[in-house]
């Protein structure tokens, strides 16, 4: 299935890139799945994505958990804790 | 619409008025001004001067995470009118960041819904701040005390609050 992936502020840098559009097998059906699929590429994404660094997630655009559900046509964004105000 | 994001500065007399509508039944008028400040981003006050900031944001994200605050603290608090206007874009120390106007009939109200939407904005709304020192660039790191700030709304208060 296909998503849109986006990636915010400093997780931006960290990978080089602000987004992409991912085709991933229907398998990876959480936002915790998709963590782990991005991480797989090792480097930035494995340093920048690890488990325990401070990261959020949102699901077409509505803040999301691990275990959120991602489906076809999805857009997912992953930032860091927000510092606005 | 309660919720702006814009680059440019805005007048917060100008944006009063234009909330109050002198309303007869508006009886407080609760504001809140966040400024751009020279040093001390994040939780590490180690004297460093910030000569300019880049405030990013999740266009889309934004103002429905801005609008969800504004709806619960209408819903939480006996308030009439809310606005919320957030810059982005490079600005300097002594720059306006953030308004945020309350209207009520009684100034408790309006209080606590006006803190309410900072704490909450300052933890939910999907803001990053960069900023430009003498030593280079960098992100500011979120601050435990705001997730504090905005935990002290949870639960929902109750009617003896």
């Amino acid at each position: 299935m296909k998503v849109k992936v986006l990636y915010l502020a400093s997780l931006r840098e960290q990978l080089g890139k602000p987004g992409e559009d991912l085709e991933i097998a229907p398998a990876v059906s959480t936002v915790a799945g998709l963590r782990t699929l991005l991480m797989a590429r090792g480097g930035a994404w494995q340093t920048a994505l690890a488990q325990g660094k401070a990261l959020r997630v949102a699901v077409n655009q509505e803040m999301a958990q691990p275990t959120t559900s991602v489906k076809p046509g999805d857009e997912v964004a992953f930032f860091p804790p927000v510092t606005g105000g | 619409m309660p919720v702006r994001i814009q680059t440019k500065d805005f007048d917060a007399g100008v944006e009063i008025a234009a909330l109050r509508r002198d309303n007869p039944k508006t009886g407080a008028v609760a504001s809140f001004i966040g400024v751009c400040r020279d040093g001390n981003g994040g939780d590490a006050n180690d004297g460093t001067v910030v000569t300019k900031m880049t405030l990013e944001h999740y266009p889309g994200m934004t103002e429905k995470a801005l609008e969800k605050i504004v709806a619960e603290a209408k819903t939480r608090w006996d308030v009439m009118e809310v606005l919320v206007v957030h810059r982005v874009g490079e600005l300097k120390p002594a720059d306006q960041i953030v308004l945020v106007v309350v209207t009520g009939a009684h100034r408790g109200e309006a209080f606590a819904a006006c803190e309410f939407i900072m704490d909450y904005l300052k933890t939910r709304a999907p803001f990053w701040k960069k900023e430009e020192t003498p030593q280079g660039a960098r992100w500011v790191e979120a601050r435990a005390s705001d997730d504090e700030a905005a935990q002290r709304w949870e639960p929902p208060k109750s009617s003896a609050a």
